[in-house]
């Protein structure tokens, strides 16, 4: 009652001091009338280059600025992007490509085939999948401007899936001249060819980013379906506004100062449904799945039977709860893939889907002959995912008898220990926590906390020669089918060695305003097709 | 009086070659690596390496000293490893807010503090003095976070007359401007408006009481002639060293307000560098906040002798 009827006067207030011309409108508001997207990204984008880094904030810049040769779609089937047509030769040795016409950077230049070469070149330096592609590849040459070819050592099934990867590190297409920029240093200037342009003038890191519609863009006529069909941008201008304060963004979406908040925090939903002009949904169909990783160099998770141990003791439902606060923001996924995705399944996941037994795994740490060597939880108390993981795991550890230490610190800290391959007491660790976006776990090529390649692989450091056998494998598959069967092999073979365990599958919903429609449900939060009324 | 300030300008060159020697050591000693923090979750030991490699983090102490002592004498601060812009570049995007948020948070703290000082010395002892001083004592035990919720939650979201969020430039009209500035300085404010009000009181208290202020009275000047014309001016001292320390509180510590109200100042900027491990930034802008502080304090020296004739350098 107060405040309506201070509410009410000062408005009246507001609007006599209008009437005398003493104030003006504000900048914001002038622009929210405008076709300007307000959007609070999940993070700071300070890194422009996505080639350079695998930071997903990175990686959806990427996505506004710059295109791809192929896509992935909703229903998981490989489509042309960039590309018109393309064809493979008999021998499956050599692809040809031929680019879509009306290609063009935001500089006026004309996509041509050796930008393309030289992007998959670089890219093929920096992404794990790309290496791999890039270990068959005898050649790649321009036939002309619009069509080029690769030419294989050996078939490598698999081309068109890499070629389409849509997450980090994303294949995406940039001028010849950034392109040959060194993969391990960053390029002094964004150009794409995709839907929007960005605005190197208004970027100020820390607080806004600019884009503004490519009106040279020519989309496909197919619609929308994740990083596939016509990428039709509905909007003249995107401000990326990074609002730091969980709380101030909610009271910015709140008060329509933001049009769209990409990952409001799970204890702040409620209220935010709660609000009849803002819509909470999960455009995320895939989620994210938190990880708990071990490390394999030093005592005692060196011992597979100490990393078997946690499988009877880690509870999904508790996880889950912890990271996204409740049951409806995701799933328990008994996967080494991504759940929901053709190479997930639950083959030999009894273990950790059976019944709870500290028993059992106190069984297998005396079978391990754990002497009461320290283990060290590391966590980032800035990262809510990371640290309520690590809080669960070392009440576990506990319960157990271990003798656990947790480490809390800021995140930077935590990959700076992280990277330390030696025993606890000379700085190193026992286990991290983490967690990887769906499309990331989703198959053995781009699945690295599930390789055994030791010391050259992720932090943990896995060794299986079996895993990496498998994976090769997989590589080499003729078809789905095949590639299933090495994929349910891998997953049983997970469940020996246990180079990672996975803890949950969670959804980390969006919310946005009423009057924002098109938004398109895809693992990546993608701009285009979205409209503001 | 102009060779006092000459040497304490010269003065100031050796404060700044210590604070860039502490600087650079104390990031040299710091446990944390940039080179982790860029590669990010998903690197390999040798992309890590590579990335070291190529930003010369394995050069030794000396050499890198020198070659970044070099480049700052040059007025290089060198490139964000992050954003890949100039130093220079990144500072000079997030100096106006800090400077305009400092600004706005002196002006209300002084406005309203000093006088509600005079007032509770003058009043000594009455329900004035207490609300005053009880004023002072909440304006300095809340934390600015909290405050700054519960002013955007009633001017913003409640009320709805000023934003919740957000900076715009003078230069984009005062309005805009100002109506940005109202709930951080007021948020930040207060709490400097309690310590000056402290002091100003106290500092009242003692001049009111000296024989010249009862001279004055008995003379027939008013109160207000007595209490500004006199006991103030006669009061200012420990004041203006008070708001000269407030305003080096306000720059190093408008990293809460910044956060809250979302400003891309200073302090937000220094903060996400200490968490990156940006080391080119971090060490850009502590020398720069350096040598804000040695030049706030000597321009509280100057003013001390234009206040009180019988301070003299």
């Amino acid at each position: 009652m107060l405040f309506s009827m201070l509410k009410a006067s000062a408005r009246v207030a507001l609007v006599a001091g209008f009437a005398a011309g003493a104030l003006v409108p504000s900048d914001g508001v002038a622009q929210s009338a405008s076709n300007t997207l307000k959007f609070i990204p999940q993070a700071d984008l300070r890194v422009l280059d996505p080639i350079w880094t695998t930071g997903y904030i990175t990686r959806n810049h990427g996505y506004m600025v710059y295109d791809t040769l192929f896509a992935v779609d909703a229903d998981f089937n490989i489509r042309p992007q960039m590309v018109d047509t393309w064809t493979v030769s008999d021998d499956k040795l050599t692809y040809t490509f031929t680019l879509r016409d009306g290609l063009k950077f935001h500089d006026g230049q004309l996509v041509r085939s050796v930008d393309c070469i030289a992007s998959i070149q670089r890219w093929g330096k920096r992404d794990t999948f790309g290496q791999s592609a890039m270990q068959a590849v005898a050649a790649m040459e321009a036939v002309d401007d619009k069509t080029f070819k690769i030419v294989l050592k050996q078939p490598f099934p698999l081309l068109i899936e890499a070629l389409a990867k849509p997450s980090s590190n994303v294949p995406f297409i940039m001028p010849e001249r950034h392109a040959k920029t060194d993969a391990f240093e960053q390029i002094k200037e964004v150009i794409g060819s995709g839907p929007f342009k960005f605005v190197a003038s208004e970027w100020v890191p820390g607080n806004k980013v600019v884009y503004v519609k490519n009106t040279d863009y020519v989309p496909r006529n197919e619609p929308p379906s994740w990083g596939a069909g016509g990428k039709v941008a509905k909007v003249d201008r995107i401000e990326w506004i990074y609002i730091p304060d969980s709380a101030t963004a909610a009271a910015a979406l709140s008060a329509g100062e933001v049009d769209w908040w990409e990952q409001p925090p799970g204890d702040l939903l409620p209220i935010l449904e709660r609000d009849p002009n803002i819509k909470v949904e999960n455009i995320d169909p895939l989620g994210s799945i938190g990880v708990i990783r071990f490390n394999h160099l030093q005592p005692p998770f060196n011992n597979p039977k100490m990393r078997q141990a946690l499988l009877h003791v880690v509870n999904q439902q508790d996880y889950l709860l912890a990271i996204a606060g409740s049951e409806k923001n995701g799933k328990t996924c008994y996967s080494f893939f991504t759940c929901g995705t053709p190479m997930a399944s639950e083959a030999g996941s009894e273990v950790m889907k059976g019944p709870r037994s500290f028993e059992k795994a106190k069984e297998l740490i005396k079978e391990a002959g754990y002497n009461g060597e320290k283990i060290v939880v590391l966590s980032a108390t800035d990262q809510p995912i990371v640290h309520s993981q690590a809080l669960l795991t070392t009440d576990l550890l506990r319960q157990l008898g271990l003798n656990v230490e947790l480490a809390a610190s800021d995140w930077g800290t935590l990959l700076n220990r992280r990277a330390v391959k030696e025993p606890v007491d000379k700085g190193g660790w026992s286990i991290f926590h983490t967690w990887w976006v769906g499309t990331d776990l989703a198959n053995p090529a781009v699945n690295a906390p599930l390789r055994g390649n030791g010391a050259a692989g992720w932090f943990g450091w896995s060794t299986d020669a079996k895993l990496e056998e498998l994976r090769n494998a997989w590589y080499a598959a003729p078809d789905a089918d095949a590639q299933k069967k090495i994929a349910i092999e891998m997953q049983q073979r997970g469940w020996e060695v246990v180079p990672f365990i996975p803890t949950a599958q969670f959804i980390l919903p969006t919310a946005f305003r009423t009057n924002i429609t098109g938004v398109i449900v895809a693992p990546v939060t993608f701009m285009w097709n979205v409209e503001k009324k | 009086m102009l060779a006092y300030i000459v040497r304490r300008l010269l003065a100031t060159i050796p404060v700044m070659g210590v604070v860039a020697v502490f600087v650079f050591s104390l990031l040299y000693l710091t446990p944390g690596d940039p080179a982790v923090v860029i590669a990010g979750d998903f690197a390999t030991a040798e992309d890590i390496a590579r990335i070291r490699e190529r930003l010369g983090l394995n050069e030794p102490f000396l050499v890198r000293f020198g070659t970044w002592l070099w480049a700052v004498l040059r007025g290089d601060l060198g490139v964000s490893i992050f954003t890949n812009l100039p130093v220079t570049t990144l500072i000079g995007q997030r100096v106006e807010p800090t400077v305009a948020l400092t600004i706005c948070t002196m002006l209300v703290s002084v406005a309203l503090a000093v006088p509600l000082g005079v007032i509770a010395a003058w009043r000594a002892g009455t329900l004035i003095d207490r609300v005053v001083m009880a004023f002072a004592v909440l304006g300095f035990s809340v934390p600015v976070f909290v405050l700054a919720y519960v002013l955007i939650f009633v001017f913003s979201l409640e009320l709805e007359l000023l934003p919740v969020q957000g900076y715009t430039s003078i230069r984009e009209g005062f309005w805009p401007f100002l109506e940005r500035m109202i709930l951080p300085s007021l948020a930040l404010g207060i709490t400097f408006m309690a310590l000056i009000a402290r002091i100003t009181r106290a500092s009242m208290l003692e001049v009111l009481s000296q024989d010249y202020i009862r001279t004055a009275q008995a003379k027939g000047l008013d109160t207000g002639q007595v209490l500004v014309g006199h006991a103030l001016k006669n009061a200012a001292v420990p004041i203006i060293t008070i708001i000269g320390i407030g305003v080096a509180l306000v720059i190093g510590g408008v990293v809460v307000t910044e956060t809250v109200f979302a400003i891309p100042g200073m302090g937000r900027l220094v903060v996400d560098a200490i968490l990156r491990r940006d080391y080119p930034v971090i060490q850009g802008i502590i020398l720069i906040f350096s040598a804000v502080y040695v030049l706030i304090n000597l321009l509280v020296d100057i003013s001390y002798t234009f206040l009180d004739p019988r301070i003299r350098y």
